[in-house]
């Protein structure tokens, strides 16, 4: 299993939250909004500006700079 | 008897609110984003008889609090004695609201749960097993859409039983090998000594590193053992983190109810949000749809607001007017009353009230967008230009809050869980026109830009945003150094805004403007007519009435930016108690001098400036020294009295510099 930044995914792709390397605030705060391990991720926007990712269907937006701290295990 | 207390409690943009008005008949500002509600906001109920005490908090995540408004939803969470909680959860994202849920059952808090917004979820194909969900939590769930008022009833009535029942503490989590071997350890330690939490929750909360809790455990006891314990526990488990497995238990159990009772569609469904979201948020159209949506604004709340029925308010004011003379004269009032109902109170106060159509209007706008859930996506689209002035996409929806008034908005900073940008962006909202400063606008572009009010709006707003963008890098780059911080923010689904939500949004911002044209517009402008007629051996409304005297020496001041008569400068002063002050003063003072009939400001205005300087003169107007309201809001959110004058001082010198350099400029040019 290879993880990957959540800046490296593309619009339509997923992927599972393996890893946070943020600080330990932002890292709870994402924890809290749903990037909790092993949640499954949906990219829906990614290209200029924060990445949208959708959670079960709800969107949060990730500014890119947090959302490069997120790895994910990119399903196939 | 003590009135039993409920406490409404849940994620931000959950609906508590809506449901705390549905219960209470309140009429709290609601909208469609999270971060609405920053304060905790009391109301009450009557069932069967009873009264019941019911407090409305900020929205929070978990107990661990970042920012100013989910530290307020916190602590009362710890500390208070509410009889039951009103858990409100969106349904269409169950598994993260149940992550707070799981928190409250795990504190052993007395809950009845709202599964709010069903409708949305059931738009989304899911359902819900409502028994299954209520047996595997232990404690009531009713399902609601408090928006139309839809199983409030059933929620009151769960609550007031939950009330009389009580729950009795059960821990429903399993957490790893790992922390339950320590959990068992801390109990021990915890147990029996009068602690204000269950010991299991207490202990679960030491070994989980939560200082919030910790400080508070350590506060109400001077037990030397339990004192000692967590302080050996932290030094002994320095290196472990505990805390990411534990909240991994807590949504693994929020993860298994939801998987147990409710059922998804195998493909998400493809919502209207999503295909609306293609063009609202795309990386190119994003900026401009946002610049259309609010020139949109500005043309609509000229279009009806002032050329479709400023004209019905303005004639209203002035038959009053008229009426209230012919009546005074019929009762052989005295001279002095007759100047000061005729150019105090009809003149001034009624040269305010004349606007409330306009106002009314652009609130109902301004409150449409607050419903519909595009503020998330223009804190979104601006994140990227934001980040380039310092700042964050969440401090542009404090800005625009500010179009209507900069006192909430600078209340909104609260949601910011960073203390620089939180700073830098109250002291930018100011140049966010209100909507208190409209009617000065409106008089000016009346008198000289008539053919293109709603584009003469659009860029002065569209300058009070780039000037404080520009104040903001300039922070940024002196006094307010350091990282910015991230951007998370959910972007919740569109919604047709309601009726109801609306006009009760509309009307708290339209009563407030009325209610303030009669108090402090009043106070203001009855002062400033005593000053402009005493003393009484000088001229009523002259330069040499003392009101003549203070602008006169106020004169010099703005002679570089081309309103350099003592009215004009006289009714700048008046603005600082509050704005709509301006207009109110310039319609008493010309009204008054020249003692005609029905002179209408916009005819005095086009005498005493020209294009330019009533283009120099909004300027300073948009962003001169805030109102006095905003200036205690700045002393009470920063609890000092270094801000607020800074604050004052500072925008007062740009309003000043930039008023002066758009008048030099335009008269090296030859305009006039």
């Amino acid at each position: 299993m290879m993880s990957v930044s959540l800046t490296n995914l593309r619009a339509g792709e997923k992927g599972k939250v393996h890893a946070i390397a943020a600080g330990k605030y932002a890292t709870k705060r994402l924890y809290e909004i749903g990037f909790n391990t092993s949640a499954h991720v949906t990219v829906i926007k990614n290209d200029a500006g924060p990445v949208i990712v959708s959670i079960n269907g709800n969107k949060v937006a990730l500014g890119r700079g947090l959302a490069h701290k997120v790895m994910l295990a990119k399903d196939q | 008897m003590k009135t039993k207390r409920i406490a409404l409690v849940g994620n931000p943009n959950s609906g508590k609110t809506t449901l705390f008005n549905a219960i209470t008949g309140a009429n709290q500002h609601v909208g469609n984003w999270p971060g609405v509600t920053v304060e905790k906001k009391e109301g009450s109920f009557t069932y069967r008889g009873a009264t019941y005490d019911v407090v409305d908090l900020p929205g929070i995540y978990s107990l661990g609090a970042f920012s100013e408004d989910e530290i307020v939803a916190m602590d009362y969470i710890l500390t208070d004695d509410a009889d039951v909680i009103i858990d409100v959860i969106d349904a269409s994202n169950i598994e993260r609201n149940l992550y707070l849920t799981t928190q409250l059952l795990e504190m052993g808090k007395n809950l009845v749960i709202a599964l709010n917004m069903v409708d949305e979820a059931e738009k989304r194909e899911m359902k819900f097993d409502v028994a299954a969900m209520s047996r595997a939590l232990g404690v009531p769930v009713v399902p609601t859409v408090a928006s139309r008022d839809n199983g409030t009833e059933a929620v009151i009535k769960e609550a007031v039983k939950a009330i009389e029942r009580k729950r009795v503490y059960q821990n429903p989590l399993t957490y790893s090998d790992n922390v339950s071997h320590h959990h068992e350890h801390m109990v021990e330690l915890l147990e029996g000594k009068d602690l204000p939490y269950p010991p299991a929750w207490a202990a679960i909360k030491v070994i989980e590193g939560d200082s919030h809790v910790i400080s508070r455990i350590e506060a109400s006891t001077d037990d030397a053992t339990v004192l000692n314990g967590i302080t050996e526990f932290h030094k002994f488990h320095s290196s472990d983190n505990f805390e990411l497995e534990i909240v991994d238990s807590r949504y693994a159990f929020a993860h298994r109810i939801a998987e147990q009772t409710v059922k998804r569609p195998p493909v998400e469904v493809v919502t209207l949000t999503d295909k609306i979201d293609k063009i609202l948020i795309n990386k190119y159209l994003g900026i401009p749809i946002f610049a259309l949506i609010m020139l949109a604004v500005f043309q609509l709340t000229f279009a009806i607001g002032q050329d479709l029925l400023g004209g019905y308010a303005a004639a209203l004011v002035e038959g009053l007017g008229v009426l209230i003379e012919r009546f005074l004269i019929w009762a052989h009032s005295p001279e002095w009353l007759v100047s000061f109902m005729i150019d105090g109170v009809v003149n001034g106060v009624g040269a305010v009230v004349e606007f409330v159509p306009l106002i009314t209007v652009m609130y109902l706008l301004l409150s449409l967008l607050e419903d519909s859930g595009y503020m998330a996506r223009a804190a979104y689209v601006w994140d990227n230009l934001m980040r380039a002035f310092g700042m964050q996409g969440k401090a542009f929806i404090s800005m625009i809050i500010g179009f209507g008034c900069t006192v909430p908005a600078i209340m909104s900073t609260r949601t910011m869980d960073n203390k620089k940008d939180r700073m830098v962006t109250m002291l930018i909202t100011p140049f966010m026109s209100c909507g208190a400063k409209l009617p000065i606008y409106s008089v000016f572009i009346a008198a000289f830009f008539s053919d293109h009010g709603g584009l003469v709006l659009f860029s002065l707003y569209a300058f009070g945003i780039i000037v404080g963008l520009l104040m903001a890098k300039l922070f940024n780059k002196t006094i307010f150094k350091g990282e910015t911080s991230y951007f998370i923010m959910e972007l919740p689904p569109y919604r047709i805004p309601s009726t109801k939500s609306v006009m009760r949004s509309m009307w708290l911002n339209v009563s407030d403007f009325i209610k303030r044209a009669g108090t402090i517009i009043f106070m203001v402008v009855t002062i400033m007519w005593l000053l402009a007629v005493l003393p009484g051996s000088a001229e009523p409304y002259s330069q040499s009435s003392y009101l003549g005297r203070l602008g006169t020496l106020l004169v010099p001041i703005f002679r570089h930016a081309g309103f350099g008569t003592w009215q004009e400068s006289v009714a700048l002063f008046a603005g600082i108690p509050a704005k709509e002050a301006v207009v109110g003063t310039l319609g008493m003072l010309y009204a008054g001098q020249y003692m005609e009939e029905g002179v209408v400001l916009v005819n005095a205005v086009q005498q005493h400036f020209t294009s330019l300087t009533a283009l120099a003169y909004m300027v300073m107007v948009l962003l001169y020294t805030p109102c006095a309201a905003t200036i205690s809001a700045v002393a009470r959110e920063t609890k000092s009295v270094r801000w607020p004058v800074a604050m004052a001082l500072y925008t007062f010198a740009i309003g000043w510099f930039v008023a002066v350099l758009v008048f030099q400029i335009g008269s090296l040019f030859g305009f006039a």
